[in-house]
């Protein structure tokens, strides 16, 4: 007999996970609006508007981490691409907001200034529907999802893997950068999206419209995080730990590899592209330098220094890395990217396991059987194998 | 032999002249009286008959009147004003006493345009070539009917080639306005022979239509040779363009290769997934500036040579870089390939800040020694820029020095051992770990000599390798790991495709379509580019 959905749900997370997850979302639901909203400024416990952004921005980013882990960490597939969908979920979600702007922009038309900078006379075909937010929603998870769906199809199709498959998706994240650069694309080229002014006729920039988005952030990390959970305990989730350990010996037993990394894929390219649309209206603009390969990459660190195959890991890496972040460029601006650099060797070199492995460690605990995943390291360059 | 085509050109200039009227050698006092008349017509023809003309007396005139020394007495005279005293128009003769009621001439543009072709025509017989061909060159645009006299023999004698085709363009661009049919068909097939997309234009006209849908030339004889000209004209420039864009696909390919043929080691023999191969192209650049900066302290007299002291220190400075890198982080992570990957952009990203420090962040300015500045001019008009072909040639004597290493050295032939079977090498007595830090030194060292190239083209900052880390993986991949030859031919074809598509689609379109058809070769070809060489079984 089948458990019912509800119930193996409940049961792919351990009791103190379940706490965890409720302390967190008091927090996030009932303190800090609280703190914002009722205590007065200067007040020790009160949180500022700054705050509640940046926390509101890391939480998209551990969505992202999180993305990213069930991929890497458990599928083995490492994409230095993922920018471009949480920057393309942002652009579908930035047109909405465009479009909300209306006849409030600096020329007093209803199309958005970029166009009338351009001398464009109406909108382009594909901006038809934007100014409708349930249509934005279908944009936010088709367009990526489709985009990874039929780039996935291809390379997975192919055997794409490993470093080949990365390198790739470097590529499509720098030619997708390039082509919103341009300002005949129709996405505002350089300065992209901003100057956003409501959301379903709400002013965007009061604090009521920032807890409410910075709850929403919060309740969607919930959902990943039991989402991936239930994903990786189950049975889908024991094939793709098998594929990224011996894609072959998977493939020779009867299971097709490709239709589980292609599901795996899409889901975390469309997992990203819903944190992108949280992003943008709490950061208030998007621009094509989030997809630069650079940006993509370091989602990577992220996972790799919380812990890959873990799934809380990646949170934990987002919120180090870019608690770090938001310190070093405000106090120390030249120090930043030798902290992250050293960041990348040193959690490679040391810390493969990352922030939890260590703590597993420490605590004496055996690490989870999903996290065999690296191969013994032996000192032989790749070519060795021959 | 000069002495006789001078006398035979005196002979025949006088034969001219005589034609004209004047049966002197010097300005006849008829034409002097013109040279300041009211009209400017008039005026013009007595110049365009002075420099015709050309002797000594008339090119004094010409001076004189270009800079408004020429000047009318009050009794009609024309004399030449100079800061001494007055000399008569006619004879160059100082006259005395100095006519104080003297009115210099005004000249308007017209005159002033009319003045520098009358000067060039009497220059076309200077023996300085480059005088000559300055002259040619300015008459092939402004020459009219009047210099004709001076025009068609100076065609006829002219020894030198390059000023004789220019020469025969301005006399085909006059007789094109000729009154004559039979005239302007022979200037219209003599203008096919340019490839000048002005002289198109001019030709092109004489087949437009007037508002009446008249042909704007009469005789249709000149219309079907004007029209073969411009046919000719257009397929010169045709093929001009596809020459140069050949060329710049053969530079921008050899700039790739450059870039990429470090990386064909450290990638496409050990296996080494490098992001931070960019910043040892930067190593490079960098190398080359401070070499520039010293020569310029202290050896200021040898300062065009500076690039080939650069050559040798970048590649040291790189390859050092390159084995620390070796030594601290890379062989702890040999065979995990995604975390070389990270760490090695960690890496990437620590030199970029610690050029950023030392250097500034701005973009700092390598010049290019004299020797590289310029070009050659080839075929049709096409410039081909010194620095671009010293590139080419550097890039082919970087793959040579390469090849010549990993095949005919015994560190190559280590190097190749080791890659191929470890353990059997270090059986037989290779110091593996050794050989590989050597092998990603050498490979980091080309990185450095494709940074000191790059310096030369390109600009030399903190983040210029950022740009060439996605191409030059492309390059590599493209071309089949481990293969000299597939990274030479992945790059000349990545370069030629660019090129290509920026003239038919622009520069950031060309560039996604590149790294669009790159992924789509590599679905359709990943074994024959992933398939390390021997039988080889993944887990």
């Amino acid at each position: 007999m089948r458990t019912p959905l509800s119930v193996r749900l409940f049961q792919s997370l351990p009791r103190t996970g379940w706490l965890a997850l409720a302390i967190f979302a008091a927090i996030a639901w009932i303190a800090i609006p609280a703190a914002h909203l009722l205590l007065p400024e200067g007040h020790a416990l009160y949180v500022s508007a700054y705050t509640v952004t940046l926390m509101g921005k890391i939480l998209c980013y551990a969505v992202v981490a999180v993305a990213m882990d069930l991929i890497w960490g458990y599928a083995g597939i490492l994409s230095l691409g993922h920018g471009v969908f949480f920057a393309l979920g942002g652009y579908a979600f930035g047109m909405y907001l465009m479009r909300g702007i209306g006849t409030d922009g600096s020329y007093g038309v209803a199309l958005p200034d970029f166009m009338v900078f351009l001398d464009w006379k109406e909108l382009p075909w594909f901006w038809v529907g934007s100014d409708s937010f349930l249509w934005a929603l279908i944009m936010v998870v088709a367009v990526p999802g489709l985009l990874a769906f039929v780039f996935g199809w291809f390379a997975f199709r192919s055997r794409i893997k490993g470093v080949y498959f990365s390198i790739i998706t470097q590529a499509l994240t720098y030619a997708t950068m390039l082509l919103f650069f341009r300002n005949e694309t129709g996405f505002g080229g350089n300065n992209g999206f901003t100057d956003f002014k409501r959301i379903l006729g709400y002013d965007i920039t009061s604090p009521q419209m920032r807890l409410v988005l910075f709850g929403l952030s919060a309740a969607l990390l919930i959902a990943v995080l039991i989402l991936g959970r239930y994903l990786v305990t189950s049975k889908f989730g024991r094939v793709l730990a098998a594929i990224r350990d011996a894609e072959s010996r998977v493939r020779f037993i009867g299971y097709q590899p490709t239709q589980y990394k292609l599901a795996i894929w899409t889901l975390s390219a469309v997992l990203c592209a819903l944190a992108g649309a949280l992003y943008v209206p709490q950061v208030g603009i998007i621009n094509p330098s989030e997809m630069s390969p650079a940006n993509s990459i370091e989602i990577a660190v992220w996972v790799a220094v919380g812990g890959r195959g873990t799934l809380i890991g990646g949170v934990i890496g987002a919120f180090i890395v870019n608690l770090a972040k938001s310190f070093f460029t405000v106090s120390f601006p030249d120090y930043w990217l030798f902290f992250l650099g050293f960041l990348f060797i040193g959690v490679t070199l040391f810390l493969p396991d990352g922030v939890v492995g260590l703590w597993r460690k420490l605590r004496g605990r055996r690490p989870a059987a999903t996290e065999t995943a690296t191969p013994t390291p032996a000192a032989t360059p790749q070519g060795a194998k021959a | 032999m000069s002495l006789s085509l001078h006398h035979l050109l005196r002979v025949f200039l006088l034969a001219v002249c005589c034609t004209l009227g004047s049966a002197h050698a010097a300005p006849s006092t008829e034409t002097l009286a013109r040279l300041a008349d009211d009209d400017s017509d008039t005026r013009i023809a007595a110049i365009a008959e002075l420099g015709a003309e050309g002797s000594a007396q008339s090119v004094a005139l010409l001076d004189a009147l270009a800079d408004e020394a020429l000047a009318l007495t009050g009794d009609g005279h024309l004399v030449i004003l100079t800061d001494t005293g007055a000399l008569d128009a006619a004879s160059g003769e100082a006259i005395e006493p100095y006519p104080d009621d003297a009115d210099p001439l005004m000249i308007n543009n017209r005159v002033r345009n009319a003045l520098q072709s009358a000067k060039a025509a009497t220059n076309i017989r200077a023996s300085d070539r480059s005088t000559r061909l300055a002259a040619a060159q300015l008459l092939r645009d402004s020459a009219s009917e009047l210099l004709m006299p001076i025009l068609e023999p100076a065609l006829a004698t002219e020894q030198d080639k390059e000023i004789r085709s220019i020469l025969a363009l301005a006399v085909a661009r006059v007789n094109l306005a000729s009154a004559e049919p039979a005239k302007r068909i022979l200037a219209a097939q003599r203008l096919g022979d340019s490839s000048d997309a002005s002289v198109k234009a001019m030709l092109a006209t004489l087949l437009d239509k007037d508002a009446k849908g008249q042909f704007i030339e009469p005789d249709a004889e000149v219309r079907a040779a004007a029209k073969a000209s411009v046919q000719a004209i257009e397929r010169r420039l045709a093929m001009a363009d596809l020459a140069s864009t050949a060329f710049t696909g053969l530079s921008l390919g050899s700039i790739l290769l450059l870039a990429a043929l470090g990386l064909a080691i450290t990638y496409g023999v050990m296996g080494v997934i490098n992001m931070a191969h960019g910043e040892l192209l930067m190593v490079g650049a960098y190398a080359t500036y401070v070499v520039q900066g010293l020569f310029r302290s202290y050896l200021p007299d040898y300062v065009d040579s500076y690039v080939l002291a650069a050559v040798p220190v970048a590649f040291l400075a790189a390859a050092a870089v390159g084995m620390l890198m070796e030594r601290t982080v890379i062989r702890w992570l040999y065979g995990r390939p995604l975390e070389t990957l990270l760490a090695t952009w960690g890496l990437s990203l620590v030199l970029i800040q610690t050029a950023r420090v030392i250097f500034g962040p701005q973009n700092v300015e390598v010049a290019n020694p004299a020797w590289m500045s310029g070009g050659v001019s080839t075929y049709a008009d096409i410039v081909l820029p010194w620095n671009r072909l010293v590139i080419i040639g550097f890039a082919i004597f970087v793959l040579l020095l390469v090849w010549l290493m990993m095949q005919k050295t015994r560190l190559g032939m280590f190097v190749r051992a080791v890659t191929q079977n470890r353990a059997m090498a270090g059986c037989v007595g290779v110091p593996t770990a050794r050989i590989d830090t050597l092998a990603f030194g050498i490979g980091a060292g080309i990185a450095g000599l494709g940074g000191c190239a790059l310096s030369q083209v390109a600009n030399v900052g903190p983040a210029m390798g950022q740009g060439y880390i996605v191409d030059s993986f492309m390059v590599v991949v493209l071309g089949g790991v481990g293969q000299l030859a597939g990274a030479v031919t992945a790059a000349m074809g990545l370069g030629l495709m660019t090129k290509i598509l920026e003239g038919w689609a622009g520069a950031v379109v060309a560039k996604i379509l590149v790294l669009v058809f790159i992924i789509i070769f590599i679905q359709k070809r990943p074994q024959g580019l992933f398939a390390l060489k021997g039988r080889f079984v993944e887990d």
